[in-house]
C-alpha cells in the first residue's frame, strides 16, 4: 500500500496513469454505503483486508492495459437518464421473473419464489441472519479467482454488495429464471452479488436483461456439483448499460456443464470478466459473447476478459467472442486457457473475432495458452477484418439492398457465438431482437 | 432487351484497360453465347453489367429494356431483371441457403412493389424448383455454398435463377465443373426458363453446353471486344479449330 500511495503522490492524478492510492480507495469506499452483513460478515471483512492490500487498479496494470479503470475507480458515476421501458427480450417465453429496481430486489413485482426444486432468496433479506447455505460460497469463489491475476473490483463487490440473489437448485427447473433489472434513480451506483449453487444433477437456465444502474458492478458466483447443467444468457442494451463491470466466477464439478452467453448491443464502457475453474473430470465450460458497438452513440468500449483453468481430466472448454464495431468503437478480448499439471485430454478452444465496419474502429485481442499437461488439444484463433466485399456483391447481385446485406453478413459473422445458445426458443428470441435492431439502425 | 454500346472499362485502381469497346445486343427471347480466349474480358463484362465495384466505365453505355444499367446499384439491376450466374459462386458462412433465397426474392418483390411471399408459399416454391435440379433439403439448409462441390455450387446458381425469374440471365461458365448428368440438369433448368420474354447470355468455352442450350447467336470476344458474331456454326468452328484462325482472320 505504501508503494502505491507514494506513486500516486509523485504522479499527479490528473494524468490518470498512476495507480490510485489509499486515499482514492477510501474515497471510493466512503461513497458506498457498506453493509455489515450477517452470514456474509466474515467474507466482507476478508474482502476489506484484501482490497486494502490490493488497492484499486491503474491504467498501467498489465490486466488493464486496454481498458482504463478510471470510471470504475471514481467514487460516483455520472447520473444517467432513465430510459422509457420497452418489452423485455424474453417476454414471450414462459419463465419465472425476478425484478430488481436500482439494484434492490422488488418482491412485489416478482413472481412467487416457491417454485419446485428451487430455493431463492434475496441477499439483502438472507443476510440479516447469521447462518445460510451460501456461507461457504459467498466471496469464496471470487477469492479463489484472485490468483494469478488480481481483480480488485470483484473484491470490492464482495465487500460492498447490498443485494443479489441466492439461488439453490436441487433438481431440474422447468422454467428459466429471468432476472429483470429496472432503473428509477438516475444516479444509482449498483453493486449486485448473486450466488448460484446447483446440487448434483440439477439444471437451471438463468436469464438477465435490463438496465442495472448508472454504474453497475455485478457478480455471479456459480458452483456446479457433479452432473449439474447451467445455462446463462445475459443481454445488455444501449440505454441500459453505459458503465459496468461484471464478473462471473464459476466452479464446474465432475461431468457438469457450464454455458454462458452474453449479448451486448451498444452501451459505453463495459468490462466483463469470466473466471472459470473446471474442477471435476469430464466437465464442459463454454463462454461466449456477441457484441455490437456503435461509437456514434457515445464512446464505445467493450472488454471481455476470460480465464479458464483446466484442473481435471477430459474436460472441454470454449471461448467464442465476436464483436461488430463501427464509428470508432473499441472491442477488447483478453482470453486465457490454463491447463494445470495432470489435466490430461483437455480439449480447449478459443476464438475471438472483430468485424470492423469502418476504419476508425478497433479490435484488440490478447489470446494466451499456458499448458502444463502433455496430452491435450488446445488452440486459439483471432481475426480482425472488414465486411467481405465479394459476399456483399454476391448478395446485392441477387437483389438484396446494401443495408440488408450488411445485416445478413453481420448476423453471419455472429452465428458461431449465437450457436452457443443451446435452447432454440431463446436463441430465436435473441436473433429476432438482433435482426430488428440491426435493420432499424441500417435504415437510420 | 440488353444493349451494350462501345463499352470501355478499366480497373479502378490500376491503369489497366480490360474492355475496349464492346458492342452487343441481345433481343428479347434470344439466347446468345460468348466464347473467347482466357482473359479476353468475358467475366469482366458480366461483372460490369451487374455492378461490381473495382471497375471504371470510361466510355460507352449499357441498358436493360432502355434503362441505363450503369447508373443503378447492383440490387436495382437485379430487381430490374438482371441475373448473373457466377463463374465462381461465393461462399457465405452463417447465412442459410433458404434465408438467402427468401431474402433475395422478397427484396426484389418489394423493390418492384409486389407482395412479399409468405413462408409457406416460399417453401413450396423452393422445394418444387430444387427438386427438378436434384438439390435436396439438406443442401437448402446449409450455409450458402459452404462445403458445396463445384457442381453443387453451379446448380445452386441455377436454383437462384429459377427462383428469381430474371428477364436477362447471364451465365458465366456455368458448365465448368459439371459432370455429364449435372450439365443436363442445368441445361434443362435453363431451357425450362426460355420464353419470348426472357433472354440469355451464355459465356462458355465449350460446344457441349451449346448442344443442350441452343444459341441463336454466337459472339467471339478477344482482347476486350466482340470481334466476330455468327450463328451456332461459329461455336462448332471454335471447337474444331480453336481461336487461332478466327482471330487471325479478323486481325
Ligand atoms: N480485379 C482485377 N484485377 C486485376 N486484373 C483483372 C481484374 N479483373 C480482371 N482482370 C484482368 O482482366 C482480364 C480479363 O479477365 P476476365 O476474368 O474478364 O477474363 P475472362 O474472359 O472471363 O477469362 P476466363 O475465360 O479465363 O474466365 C484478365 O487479364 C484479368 O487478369
Ligand atoms: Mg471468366
Amino acid at each position: 500500500m505504501a508503494d502505491t500511495a507514494v506513486l500516486s503522490a509523485q504522479t499527479p492524478a490528473v494524468e490518470g496513469k498512476a495507480r490510485p492510492g489509499a486515499s482514492a480507495l477510501s474515497a471510493r469506499l466512503e461513497a458506498l454505503d457498506l453493509p455489515q452483513g450477517g452470514f456474509t460478515a466474515a467474507a466482507r471483512r476478508d474482502a476489506a483486508e484484501r482490497l486494502a492490500s490490493m488497492g484499486l487498479p491503474g491504467a498501467r496494470d498489465e490486466y488493464w492495459r486496454y481498458t482504463d479503470p478510471a470510471p470504475f475507480n471514481a467514487p460516483r458515476p455520472e447520473p444517467l437518464s432513465v430510459p422509457a421501458r420497452d418489452a423485455s427480450l424474453f417476454s414471450d417465453i414462459d419463465r419465472l421473473t425476478l425484478v430488481f429496481v436500482d439494484g434492490v430486489f422488488d418482491a412485489a413485482a416478482s413472481d412467487d419464489l416457491s417454485a419446485e426444486g428451487l430455493q431463492i432468496e434475496s441477499l439483502a433479506a438472507a443476510d440479516r441472519g447469521a447462518d445460510h447455505w451460501a456461507v461457504g460460497l459467498y466471496g469464496t469463489l471470487e477469492a479463489a479467482g484472485q490468483v494469478p491475476v488480481k481483480r480488485p473490483f470483484a473484491v470490492l463487490n464482495t465487500l460492498a454488495a447490498r443485494d443479489g440473489l441466492l439461488i439453490r437448485v436441487t433438481g431440474p427447473v422447468s422454467r428459466p429464471l429471468h432476472v429483470l433489472y429496472r432503473r428509477q434513480d438516475a444516479a444509482a451506483d449498483v453493486v449486485l452479488h448473486h450466488v448460484v449453487k446447483l446440487e448434483p444433477g440439477a439444471e437451471l437456465t438463468l436469464l438477465e436483461t435490463g438496465g442495472i444502474g448508472a454504474r453497475s458492478n455485478t457478480m455471479l458466483e456459480v458452483d456446479l456439483a457433479a452432473g449439474a447443467r447451467f445455462h446463462h444468457i445475459s443481454s445488455k442494451r444501449a440505454d441500459d448499460a453505459k458503465l459496468g463491470i461484471g464478473h462471473i466466477f464459476a466452479r464446474v464439478g465432475e461431468g457438469a456443464l457450464f454455458k454462458s452467453f452474453a449479448l451486448s448491443v451498444n452501451g459505453r464502457m463495459m468490462r466483463n470478466e469470466g473466471v472459470i475453474e473446471i474442477a471435476g473430470d469430464d466437465a464442459v465450460a463454454h463462454i461466449a459473447a456477441a457484441v455490437l458497438g456503435d461509437g456514434d452513440e457515445g464512446a464505445f468500449h467493450h472488454d471481455d476478459t476470460v480465464f479458464i483453468t483446466h484442473a481435471a481430466e477430459r474436460c472441454e472448454s470454449r471461448q467464442v467472442f465476436k464483436k461488430v464495431l463501427k464509428n470508432g468503437a473499441h472491442g477488447i478480448f483478453q482470453g486465457k486457457i490454463l491447463v494445470k499439471p495432470g489435466a490430461q485430454k483437455t480439449d480447449g478452444y478459443q476464438i475471438s473475432q472483430g468485424l470492423l465496419l469502418d476504419e476508425g474502429s478497433q479490435f484488440l485481442a490478447k489470446p494466451e495458452l499456458e499448458i502444463y499437461a502433455d496430452d491435450v488439444k488446445c488452440s486459439h484463433g483471432s481475426t480482425t477484418g472488414a465486411l467481405d466485399e465479394t459476399a456483399m456483391f454476391y448478395l446485392r447481385s441477387r437483389g438484396v439492398p446494401r443495408e440488408q446485406a450488411i445485416v445478413l453478413l453481420v448476423l453471419s459473422f455472429l452465428a458461431d457465438a449465437l450457436a452457443e445458445i443451446e435452447n432454440d426458443e431463446l436463441r430465436d428470441a435473441i436473433l429476432v431482437r438482433l435482426d430488428e435492431w440491426l435493420t432499424t439502425r441500417a435504415k437510420g | 432487351m440488353l444493349e451494350i454500346k462501345n463499352l470501355h472499362v478499366k480497373l479502378e485502381d490500376e491503369d489497366k484497360q480490360i474492355l475496349n469497346g464492346v458492342d452487343l445486343t441481345v433481343p428479347a427471347g434470344e439466347v446468345h453465347a460468348i466464347m473467347g480466349p482466357n482473359g479476353s474480358g468475358k467475366s469482366t463484362l458480366s461483372y460490369v453489367l451487374s455492378g461490381r465495384d473495382g471497375y471504371q466505365v470510361t466510355e460507352g453505355e449499357a441498358s436493360l429494356d432502355g434503362h441505363d444499367l450503369l447508373d443503378m446499384e447492383p440490387e436495382e439491376r437485379a430487381s430490374a431483371g438482371l441475373f448473373l450466374a457466377f463463374q465462381y459462386p461465393v461462399e457465405i458462412p452463417g447465412v442459410g441457403n433458404l434465408t438467402f433465397l427468401r431474402t433475395a426474392l422478397n427484396a426484389q418483390r418489394k423493390a418492384r412493389g409486389e407482395e412479399e411471399l409468405s413462408s409457406a408459399e416460399f417453401l413450396k416454391l423452393v422445394r418444387e424448383k430444387a427438386k427438378t435440379l436434384k438439390i435436396d433439403g439438406e443442401m437448402l439448409k446449409r450455409p450458402v455454398n459452404v462445403g458445396f462441390s463445384g457442381g453443387e455450387k453451379k446448380r445452386n446458381e441455377i436454383l437462384q435463377m429459377a427462383m428469381l425469374e430474371p428477364r436477362m440471365c447471364i451465365l458465366d461458365e456455368t458448365d465448368s465443373g459439371l459432370d455429364v448428368d449435372a450439365m443436363r440438369l442445368v441445361a434443362d433448368g435453363v431451357n425450362a426458363l426460355r420464353s419470348p420474354e426472357r433472354s440469355f447470355l451464355v459465356i462458355t468455352h465449350y460446344q457441349r453446353l451449346l448442344d443442350h442450350i441452343k444459341p441463336d447467336v454466337v459472339h467471339i470476344m478477344s482482347a476486350g471486344r466482340i470481334v466476330k458474331t455468327g450463328g451456332p456454326e461459329l461455336a462448332l468452328e471454335v471447337e474444331r479449330n480453336g481461336y487461332g484462325d478466327l482471330l487471325a482472320e479478323v486481325g
